[in-house]
């Protein structure tokens, strides 16, 4: 009986040492295959270099960083303006019976497969910027609108909770000192949520500089430096998902030594986001 | 629409000498209507486009150009999840008991792990399918298999399943335990027959939200698992699943109205998953 409850409390302890054992082993995977590219090209070659060219031996991996930045600015641009907004909405303004409508929507927007996104904003998006703005429609714009669109469900779910969370007295002060529902949500709640808010921002920013299938329909993928939003670009994760089928040799490596740019990335993202939840707590 | 409209009415005569007010109200509210409309736009558009376009020719049991037929990526997607959930579904309660049961909270190794999860929790797709190509299928000599893309999406899956039981067990009231240990069980019997099914509800939804994530997922899977367009025949065998299958024709631009058609039948599968979902949260907050 003591045995068997020895044991249990030992697997349990095993199992959850899981999650550390993967993260030790993709990091350890990632980095032994791509350390020795960066070294090869030099650091310095590979994060600055203008041109991608394997077939030449050129890895400059400097128009897919600024590719990444760019697109996930632009989807910033939409996303959090409009996400916030729509928080506020469904936190403080709309009734019951509309939230309970509203609320399965936004997570149906958050469960809709990023293959599904690239496809609509490749029937839809694409066509409209063509039209509209010019270009091939394959551009850094065309990529900002849909992965504007794609972050908003992380932005509206955690904005509004954060909203939800502060204390109705701050509201109900407000009132008090006779400002109206409006003025005491935008002065007395919205500042108190603010770090919450933060939050749902940086998780948006990790969703849109991770997003791999969507962008890659709709970007253009040119190795390229950005030169204008109705141009295409290639970001970081199209780089991988590109290339991969097919590379080799130190192109091959090259295209690992990418993917540790951009988790490098992602964990200054994570850590942030660790940082700003203790700092809310 | 009518009562927005008056409701906007209101608003103006109430705040005539405040337009402050008033235009964070349009604002707001505009916002929301915005966020409506996109998304109509694209299930609208999806459904217009993709329903006249669903034939039974697509649920052949064998795909061929002719066809298009998305039954093979479907039923490979269904042994994806199965198989994910197999290896991630034990891992993740176990981890959950260890973290919400075993450990004491200032356990440093507590820390530790809580930190590889939510590092876990951030990494993109695709460098989980970089990971799964370079582990599963090279050093580990799967090849591309339903195996390996199974392994990688259980790690991908691993936090969420964490996270959701550790809420559902930290739910159950600790007079539960109490009442157990008082009847003399020990702290496994009171785990499996008392604290574990009283969590059901919400371990149900965490596994609900990764059957969600599983049928989403693509990038994660096109290197691990593979892109065979027929069923897979075993562990070892590559094969696609509907997200992939859905990236592979719209990529190959042949077959627009079959990708339409392919489409509505990925949404219908996650609105049916969402809505078993809230289904399931109903039924928790009922319970408590």
């Amino acid at each position: 009986m003591r045995r068997k409850e020895q044991f249990a409390s030992y697997l349990f302890l095993l199992t959850a040492c899981i999650s550390i054992a993967a993260v030790i082993l993709i990091c350890l995977f990632l980095f032994a295959n791509g350390i020795p590219a960066m070294r090869e090209i030099g650091l310095f070659n590979f994060l600055s270099g203008r041109v991608w060219r394997p077939s030449n031996d050129l890895y400059g991996i400097l128009p897919m960083i600024l590719g990444s930045i760019y697109v996930t600015a632009g989807a910033l641009l939409l996303g959090v303006p409009l996400g916030i907004l729509t928080a506020v909405y469904l936190a403080n303004f709309c009734s019951r019976e509309l939230h309970r409508f509203l609320k399965p929507l936004i997570e149906l927007l958050a469960g809709i497969p990023s293959v599904v996104y690239g496809f609509f904003g490749l029937v839809v998006l694409v066509p409209f910027v063509r039209q509209t703005f010019g270009g091939s429609g394959n551009s850094i714009l065309t990529a900002s609108l849909l992965l504007g669109i794609m972050i908003l469900p992380t932005i509206i779910g955690i904005s509004e909770a954060a909203l939800r969370a502060v204390p109705s007295s701050y509201y109900e002060g407000s009132l008090a000192l006779g400002a109206s529902h409006e003025r005491s949500v935008i002065f007395a709640i919205l500042p108190a949520a603010k770090s919450g808010i933060l939050t749902g921002v940086v998780l948006g920013v990790g969703r849109a500089i991770g997003e791999t299938m969507a962008v890659m329909m709709v970007a253009g993928n040119q190795t390229r430096m950005p030169d204008g939003i109705l141009k295409g670009i290639r970001t970081l994760t199209s780089n991988i998902a590109i290339e991969m089928g097919y590379a080799a040799d130190l192109h091959r490596e090259a295209l690992i030594a990418t993917a540790v740019v951009l988790f490098v990335f992602i964990l200054i993202i994570n850590v942030s986001f660790s940082l700003l939840k203790r700092r809310s707590v | 629409m009518k009562t927005l409209f008056q409701t906007f009415r209101l608003k103006q005569l109430r705040y005539r000498h405040d337009p402050f007010s008033l235009a964070i109200w349009l604002l707001v509210t505009l916002a929301t209507l915005a966020t409506v409309a996109i998304l109509l736009l694209l299930v609208g558009y999806i459904l217009v486009k993709g329903v006249p376009n669903i034939h039974l020719s697509l649920f052949a049991l064998e795909y061929n150009s002719e066809n298009v037929s998305l039954l093979p990526a479907l039923i490979n997607t269904l042994m994806v999840i199965l198989l994910t959930l197999t290896i991630a579904g034990p891992l993740g309660v176990f981890s959950a008991l260890y973290l919400s049961e075993y450990a004491n909270r200032s356990n440093r190794f507590v820390g530790w792990i809580r930190l590889a999860t939510e590092t876990l929790a951030g990494i993109p797709s695709i460098i989980y399918g970089l990971f799964g190509m370079l582990f599963f299928v090279t050093f580990l000599h799967w090849g591309y298999s339903l195996l390996a893309g199974s392994c990688t999406l259980a790690i991908m899956v691993l936090p969420l399943m964490m996270r959701t039981t550790e809420e559902a067990l930290h739910s159950v009231p600790d007079a539960y335990r109490e009442g157990s240990y008082a009847l003399g069980a020990g702290r496994l019997r009171t785990i499996f027959t008392i604290v574990l099914p009283a969590a059901m509800p919400g371990i149900l939804a965490g596994v609900i939200l990764s059957i969600g994530r599983i049928v989403g997922e693509s990038a994660a899977l096109i290197y691990t698992a593979g892109t065979a367009s027929q069923i897979a025949t075993g562990l070892f065998s590559s094969g696609r699943t509907l997200s992939v299958h859905m990236y592979n024709i719209s990529n190959e631009g042949l077959y627009i109205s079959q990708t339409y058609a392919t489409a509505v039948v990925l949404l219908l599968l996650v609105a049916l998953i969402n809505w078993i979902s809230n289904f399931a949260a109903g039924k928790l907050t009922k319970g408590s």
